[in-house]
């Protein structure tokens, strides 16, 4: 008999407690797999956010570090600059990386800081009950935008990758959605490339994840999964947005 | 033992080096960005990091990520800096990890001035961030005292894995004093085992700060408890100058403040004033005890400040009401004179001949 499939060795054996449908626990499985295939494990050391996945440490058999809502660019900075050879990965929801932490992944980006940064966006804060976030897209109900974000009162979703694509320091930045088989073989590609981008020094790396959230959306997962393809993925493209291909990022 | 001129600032930097530290992150804030200066040019000579962050917050979490390997981490600021750096320095009382912060104050709130103050005393010693935690505050009087009180802050974070403050202000950052540079001896510690470097052969390791259960996180809390404890038990500091048995009259003030208080012990002799002088060189833990039995034997107590009177309620917590409590403070950047406080001596001692 040959194993075809199995856990991946860094995801701790015990269940996801996200809610049905979520593609947190996708997101975190493929981070796993990849870690696994690069053979990374012992010196991997993951910073976790504050939101739905404050739990993240809990799912990998890894050293994690847990931070204050947003910070997490910012203690990665510190974690990987003390320890330039290990290899440093952060967490975040879009509230915590797009609305409070926004100063902190900017210039993490910027200073092309050698470090794997995940960014599942859900377009709505999901931990708080589904409040509208910065990625919340034009007309969606959210409970604090309940008759529809309106673009004239509150602007507009913020497309974080295409703008850290634009800072020097930044190696590679990607869009993945993990809605059907082929999108989440792209997706483990990209996080692979984007672990790859630290280990070969080019400079910092980003993977937005869109992600359904049938719970606050007030969707079925079936529903959600048709919602990202239909309504998000048309405002926020896939595909990898920036790819340096060559070169260490120091000056 | 050759003594050298140096600025309180680049004093203080070169002792974080002296102590260990090899990573600094801060961002420029007058009166202490002499610090952040020579920090640039000294660590990287020694293999360290320097990192001038985006902000305040990035960089009191950057000590947080830093602190988080086990290495000895500093960063400095003023007032208004230090403000943003509370929700920082709650996680890291929190999450139970080892840093030096310094507070170079001036004049405050809001924006304030440049000019020496020590309105951030509250700030200091009452945690300043959200929860209940408390941090070491050491606070300098000299410019070879930030020397010895860096050592020892070091030292005093790892010890028991808790965020230390430095709290100096304009005056002492700015100021020259010839500075000796002998080692500083301090007892050895424990390896951080509890660091997170990646887990290699072994287990894997967390650095948290969250505990949903509240009945793990009220032991949790009490573990912190024991801790404050420990340190009052343990590491409460000051200094007595001048009359020892049989004072008229006790003076209490830390800092920049003690220093004119020296002065004003000395004068007093001249009027004829057996003058005692207690100096906190913790303000947390604070030396309530010592404030009393000093206090008892002079029978009266002037507390001097450059704010509104702050470290008074200390005083008067350890007095206890057993002696009549005076104060006098200058704010704003004033400093106050040594014949302003001799002045308050005298209209003490005749308000109470009139009585």
């Amino acid at each position: 008999m040959r194993t075809i499939f199995e856990r991946p060795k860094t995801l701790i054996d015990k269940p996801f407690t996200y809610c049905p449908g979520c593609h947190h626990g996708l997101a975190q499985r493929l981070i796993a797999e990849v870690i696994d295939e690069l053979g990374i494990a012992e010196k991997t050391i993951g910073v976790g956010p504050v939101g739905c996945s404050v739990y993240i440490y809990e799912f990998f058999d890894l050293d994690f570090v847990m931070g204050a809502h947003g910070r997490a660019p910012a203690v990665a900075t510190g974690v990987k600059r003390s320890l330039p050879d290990q290899v440093v990965f952060s967490y975040q929801g879009d509230g915590d990386i797009a609305a409070i932490g926004t100063a902190e992944i900017v210039h993490c980006a910027n200073r092309g800081e050698l470090i794997t940064s995940f960014f599942v966006n859900n377009a709505v804060f999901g931990m708080t009950g589904g409040q509208m976030a910065p990625t919340t897209l034009p007309g969606q109900k959210t409970t604090t935008s309940p008759l529809g974000r309106n673009t004239e009162v509150q602007g507009f979703p913020f497309k974080l990758g295409e703008m850290l694509a634009q800072a020097d320091g930044s190696a590679y930045i990607a869009r993945v959605a993990l809605t059907n088989p082929r999108l989440i073989s792209q997706a483990k590609r990209c996080i692979k490339k984007a672990f790859l981008t630290q280990i070969e020094k080019k400079g910092f790396a980003l993977v937005e994840i869109l992600s359904p959230c049938p719970t606050n959306w007030g969707m079925t997962p079936q529903e959600a999964v048709r919602w990202v393809e239909e309504k998000m993925i048309p405002y926020f493209p896939l595909g990898e947005i920036k790819v340096k291909e060559s070169g260490s990022h120091a000056s | 033992m050759e003594r050298i001129l140096m600025k309180g600032n680049e004093a203080l930097a070169e002792a974080a080096i002296q102590a260990g530290c090899r990573f600094y992150f801060g961002y420029p804030i007058t009166p202490q960005t002499e610090i952040s200066e020579y920090l640039s040019r000294r660590l990287p000579e020694v293999g360290g990091v320097f990192l001038q962050a985006e902000s305040e917050i990035a960089a009191i979490n950057m000590v947080y990520g830093a602190s988080s390997t086990g290495a000895r981490v500093m960063t400095s600021s003023s007032g208004p800096g230090i403000s943003l750096k509370q929700e920082g320095i709650s996680y890291l009382a929190s999450a139970e990890l080892p840093c030096v912060v310094v507070n170079m104050s001036r004049g405050g709130p809001g924006l304030g001035n440049i000019q020496p103050a020590q309105s951030d005393y509250f700030q200091a010693t009452r945690g300043g961030g959200h929860g209940d935690y408390r941090t070491l505050v050491l606070a300098p009087s000299s410019v070879q005292e930030l020397v010895s009180l860096t050592h020892r802050a070091f030292y005093l974070a790892d010890k028991y894995r808790n965020p230390v403050k430095i709290l100096g202000d304009g005056m002492l950052g700015q100021m020259m004093e010839p500075v000796t540079w002998e080692g500083v001896e301090l007892p050895s510690l424990p390896p951080k085992s509890w660091a997170i470097r990646g887990k290699g052969d072994g287990e894997r390791k967390f650095i948290l700060c969250m505990e949903l259960d509240p009945r793990e996180l009220e032991n949790f809390n009490r573990k912190l408890e024991k801790k404050y404890r420990q340190m009052a038990e343990e590491d409460t500091d000051w200094e007595i100058f001048g009359e020892e048995d049989n004072p008229d009259l006790l003076l209490v003030g830390f800092g920049t403040v003690a220093r004119i208080l020296k002065s004003v012990v000395r004068e007093g002799e001249k009027e004829g004033w057996r003058l005692s002088l207690l100096r906190p060189v913790t303000l947390f833990p604070f030396p309530y005890k010592p404030v009393q039995e000093m206090a008892e034997k002079a029978g009266r107590v002037l507390v001097v400040e450059m704010n509104l009177g702050q470290m008074v309620e200390d005083v008067r917590l350890g007095v206890e009401g057993r002696a009549p409590v005076h104060f006098y403070g200058r704010v704003g950047g004033m400093i106050p004179t040594v014949d302003e406080v001799l002045q308050k001596i005298a209209d003490i001692l005749r308000g109470e001949a009139q009585k």
